[in-house]
């Protein structure tokens, strides 16, 4: 949370043209007192010292940076590093997020957290949190996503959250969202919404990737002890793009460092069952935030595809919009197939089981490794591990556990 | 004078509680809108709220997010809704009618082709639910060019500070939302919202309409006392919804239903 890039705080939560506040007059004096707490504790050493002990001590941080030698091998290029976040406590990046916003809730006296979930490794995040510090939990999933991830919502009621499947619209992500957006509206003297991704109206985008930059911090710092140099390249999944601008920001004013993005892909861009506004998308306004959107001509969100629930989401973090239009970042998209490939190589390979979203980041690594050549280094966000992926990829294979 | 300012003035000088009503449109389909606009009127309603459907009602209960949906499904576009504001004014010049919706409809028009398609159309007033007055100068231009009101909610949770900085915005009248919740929710507390809207009308000189939590002439009369109106949606919706299977049976189902509402509001006080 120290480093002062060149636009550390947006403007009134503005990035350019993106981000901002939209949402019902309810729950603008929250967001307004939320603001106004987060800006304090930011600055008081206190909580910075609760924060990076939690981090420490709880997470398991730092996360490892690790030199997939075999795998730079198999590709015949770039030198492929992996940034070990499926390592932390709870097995993804997510818990960086949930253990800053679930001390600032204890800050605001505030006795109930809920959170919105896709994988469902925001939700269990959330739920372990809150366990630690007993508050009561509730975490909203979209129904087919229940479906898709059971070890996780099972995880998570073993964690005494309770998990509110979500059957309105497209039964994903944007759903669970637009709930725990309307729980909040009712019980927001008690409630402290813990949003899981860089999205949603100010101070989110900013805060949660405060909270989630200390993955480019230790990136930074262990690539000048490893390697004795800053990497070329960073490559991270975006769905909502916490664990891409986690990785992303410290690196932001070293202009030579290469930032990627990596889109769901889905079936293919041109086929429109993807997931990929910052590449097939429209500037629009949704769940508080101004930013890329998959919609239609009437401004209808339209309904995503992606073999990966994380990243099963229409819109995007505006930090991110804005790092595209700006031309600081790149934004691809790899499909469902390229991201089941690259799936398969990395648990052969170097016997690590990534999560579905962060197969995407290596799918591209895959695809460009050769053309980079071996003078490269390249910076693979593995943001989450994939064992609560393993019944998707075994229906894939036909096989019944 | 606009239609709306003259309507709201009309009733202030006459006594009357202004009565606001929310359907959706194209619900159940785009035939049945116009119809059920004229019912309302017949049954006693001042102001017209015609919902524009949006795949994701952030603020809306249950009841409203299905008449969204279907909506949706029988093809109501924000162009569809203006279509449907201009068939009602071929019959109706009188009753004012004011769009509510989410943001990313109008965005997707661009919000000069909008405003001037509204005032085209005949639409007097628009509430954007998902738009504070710190994000909407842009909007509030376009709409000022047409001559189009922009009317903002004020909430339990607003601060006093926030409601002197929204009533420099407030344009048409303050809809004052008065409950922590979504639309469809109970009033718990009576007392409270009352003296909330005591508050707020002591602000401002701009009619200030409650709305949420109003489903029948009773809970209208109890929170027109503090207000100069109230907005009925849910309840409304809810009848369209009971009435799909029989969509001809829809504008008799809501005149008699507003009606009593009406008759609740316009007895003399005991």
């Amino acid at each position: 949370m120290q480093g002062a890039n060149r636009y550390d705080q947006p403007v009134d939560g503005h990035f350019g043209q993106h981000g901002g506040r939209f949402v019902a007059e309810t729950l603008m004096h929250a967001l307004e007192a939320l603001t106004e707490l987060y800006e304090t504790a930011r600055r008081d050493p206190a909580f910075q010292a609760e924060f990076q002990r939690d981090l420490a001590q709880y997470v398991g941080r730092p996360t490892p940076l690790y030199f997939a030698e075999r795998l730079t091998e198999r590709l015949g290029g770039a030198r492929v590093y992996l940034k070990r976040e499926d390592l932390n406590h709870t097995g993804a990046h997510k818990v960086n997020n949930t253990v800053g916003q679930a001390l600032l809730a204890r800050r605001m006296g505030k006795p109930r957290i809920i959170a919105e979930t896709g994988a469902g490794q925001h939700g269990v995040a959330t739920a372990t949190i809150a366990a630690r510090l007993g508050l009561t939990c509730r975490v909203y999933m979209g129904a087919d996503d229940v479906k898709r991830q059971s070890l996780n919502v099972y995880r998570m009621k073993l964690l005494g959250a309770e998990v509110v499947p979500v059957t309105s619209g497209s039964r994903t992500l944007k759903d669970a969202l637009n709930e725990a957006m309307r729980d909040w509206v009712a019980n927001v003297d008690t409630t402290h919404y813990i949003i899981g991704t860089v999205a949603g109206p100010h101070p989110y985008p900013a805060m949660v990737r405060d909270f989630q930059s200390v993955i480019g911090q230790e990136a930074r710092s262990q690539c000048l002890q490893q390697i004795g140099r800053l990497p070329d390249v960073l490559v991270a999944c975006v769905g909502g793009g916490s664990n891409a601008i986690g990785l992303f920001h410290p690196f932001i004013d070293d202009a030579a460092v290469r930032l990627v993005g990596v889109e769901a892909g889905g079936r293919g861009l041109e086929t429109g069952q993807h997931a990929a506004p910052l590449n097939a998308g429209r500037v629009g306004v949704l769940h508080g935030n101004r930013t890329y959107l998959m919609m239609n001509d009437d401004g209808q969100i339209i309904e995503t595809h992606s073999i990966s629930a994380g990243l099963d989401y229409p819109g995007v973090g505006p930090e991110h919009a804005y790092l595209k239009d700006i031309g600081r970042a790149e934004y691809d998209a790899v499909t469902d197939d390229e991201a089941m490939t690259a799936f398969r190589l990395l648990n052969h390979c170097e016997g690590i089981l990534p999560a579905l979203e962060s197969s995407h980041a290596l799918a591209w690594v895959a695809r460009h490794a050769r053309a980079l050549g071996p003078d490269q280094v390249v910076v693979v966000n593995l943001s989450g591990r994939g064992d609560k992926d393993i019944m998707t990829v075994a229906a894939l294979d036909g096989i019944e556990l | 004078m606009s239609r709306l300012v003259g309507r709201l003035d009309a009733c202030r000088a006459g006594g009357r509680k202004a009565l606001v009503t929310f359907i959706t449109a194209g619900d159940p389909d785009l035939a049945a809108t116009v119809p059920a606009l004229h019912a309302l009127v017949r049954g006693g309603a001042d102001v017209l709220e015609l919902g524009i459907p949006f795949s994701d009602p952030e603020a809306e209960g249950p009841v409203i997010q299905l008449a969204s949906e279907r909506g949706l499904a029988a093809g109501t576009t924000l162009r569809g809704c203006l279509e449907l504001v201009a068939a009602f004014r071929r019959t109706d010049t009188e009753t004012p009618v004011v769009l509510m919706g989410y943001l990313n409809s109008l965005i997707a028009m661009g919000y000069a082709t909008f405003a001037a398609a509204a005032a085209a159309a005949g639409v007097d007033g628009l509430i954007m639910v998902n738009l504070p007055p710190e994000e909407a100068a842009e909007l509030e231009a376009a709409l000022a060019a047409a001559g189009i009101p922009l009317i903002f909610l004020v909430a339990p949770t607003t601060t006093d500070a926030r409601a002197r900085m929204i009533l420099e915005h407030a344009a048409g009248f303050v809809y004052y939302v008065s409950l922590k919740g979504i639309t469809g929710s109970e009033i718990g507390d009576h007392a409270l919202a009352a003296a909330r809207l005591r508050w707020l009308r002591g602000l401002t000189a701009l009619p200030v309409m409650a709305g949420f939590g109003i489903k029948d002439g009773a809970t209208a009369v109890a929170m027109a006392a503090e207000a100069d109106g109230v907005v009925v949606g849910s309840a409304l919706v809810a009848t369209i919804a009971a009435a799909a299977a029989e969509p001809a049976s829809i504008p008799g189902r809501l005149e008699a239903q507003v009606r009593e509402i009406r008759t609740a509001l316009d007895r003399p006080p005991r």
